[in-house]
């Protein structure tokens, strides 16, 4: 049953996947993109996940999406057309590299193997619980790996200073530039910037 | 976006349990499944909810970015700081275990604090990101 599940669930991914690759309308692969996030949520219930499983529905398929949302209503929610260039070379390479990482995979013990390495002295470690903390995953992110969670939210907070000094920077900029006024266009403030602001500009 | 009644009620209705959702999960995090960033990230999903409806402005008025500003460095400078007085107490950096007398408590108590402040980082950089997107306006 578990397996059938799984099957489906991986089978409305790869098609999600496809769809984003192919559409033109932003908006739409936003869309997709926060389902393509829901189902990996659901997917890493199913594999018992559940702490992975909820910061993926909630960031993947709730915050991102509205960021990205957000990003589109600043620029344009249609794709640039771009002649449809074949090009094989590209193709061999993703095919080649495909099935390398899935050879690789091929070495790796099956999930939930009680037989691999993991569950031989790591695992038994974390369950006798040596610290007293009864959930073992709060246990290895905030305690044995107090120093990965440390540098995770110091980059969480250097991602906020990032986006206050490239978008709230410009207007303060400006202000100073004396040209406060509400019809200012955006790609002059972005100019203001710098150069990153501005290589932003041409991806979108 | 004053107009959307049925949204405005059901926001109201929704924006209360999440919050009480996200702290328990804060709370819970040593017991059950989560810990500080997710719930940092659903508290920040109903603060973004509450601007979607009520408006960004009025959003900004309750959460206001000086604010969050604050909050967000504050929530480093505790992670930081538990690490600074454990070393203070004669352990290493974020060695929990040297806070309390006994062992398990000082492991809880840093546990606690530690996931406090990534909760509070990641609420409050996810809604200054969110006010700064919203906040622009459109070439």
């Amino acid at each position: 049953m578990t397996v059938l599940i799984t099957a489906v669930l991986f089978a409305f991914l790869a098609a999600s996947a496809f769809a984003i690759v192919r559409l033109h309308d932003l908006f739409a692969a936003v869309m997709l993109l926060g389902i393509f996030s829901l189902l990996s949520a659901v997917l890493f219930t199913v594999m018992d996940g559940v702490d992975v499983a909820f910061t993926e529905a909630a960031v993947g398929a709730g915050i991102s999406t509205i960021l990205m949302l957000g990003t589109l209503a600043l620029t344009a929610s249609e794709e640039k057309p771009e002649h449809n260039r074949r090009a094989p070379l590209a193709l061999a390479v993703v095919v080649l590299i495909g099935f390398a990482l899935f050879y690789g995979t091929l070495d790796f013990p099956a999930f939930g193997d009680p037989e691999a390495p993991i569950h031989q002295y790591m695992a038994p470690r974390f369950i006798e619980d040596p610290l007293g903390v009864p959930n073992m995953v709060t246990a290895i992110l905030a305690s044995y790996r107090g120093y990965d969670t440390w540098g995770e939210t110091t980059v969480v907070f250097t991602a906020a200073i990032g986006v206050l000094l490239g978008l709230g920077g410009a207007r303060r900029r400006r202000k100073v530039l004396g040209r406060d006024d509400a019809d200012a266009a955006v790609p002059d403030e972005w100019e203001s910037v710098g150069p990153e602001a501005l290589s932003e500009e041409d991806a979108s | 976006m004053t107009r959307h009644i049925i949204l405005r009620v059901l926001a109201k209705l929704l924006i209360p349990l999440i919050m009480l959702f996200a702290l328990y999960v804060q709370f819970h995090g040593d017991y059950g499944p989560g810990g500080g960033f997710q719930a940092g990230v659903i508290f920040a999903a109903a603060i973004i909810l509450y601007a979607l409806v009520f408006g960004l402005d009025e959003a900004r008025r309750v959460f206001r970015p000086r604010m969050l500003e604050i909050l967000f460095s504050s929530g480093v400078l505790l992670y930081g700081g538990v690490g600074v007085v454990t070393m203070a107490r004669g352990g290493r950096f974020l060695e929990y275990a040297v806070l309390l007398h006994d062992e398990h408590h000082g492991q809880e108590l840093g546990i606690l604090l530690v996931e406090l402040g990534v909760g509070l980082t990641v609420t409050a950089v996810l809604v200054t990101i969110f006010f700064q997107f919203a906040g622009r306006r459109r070439a």
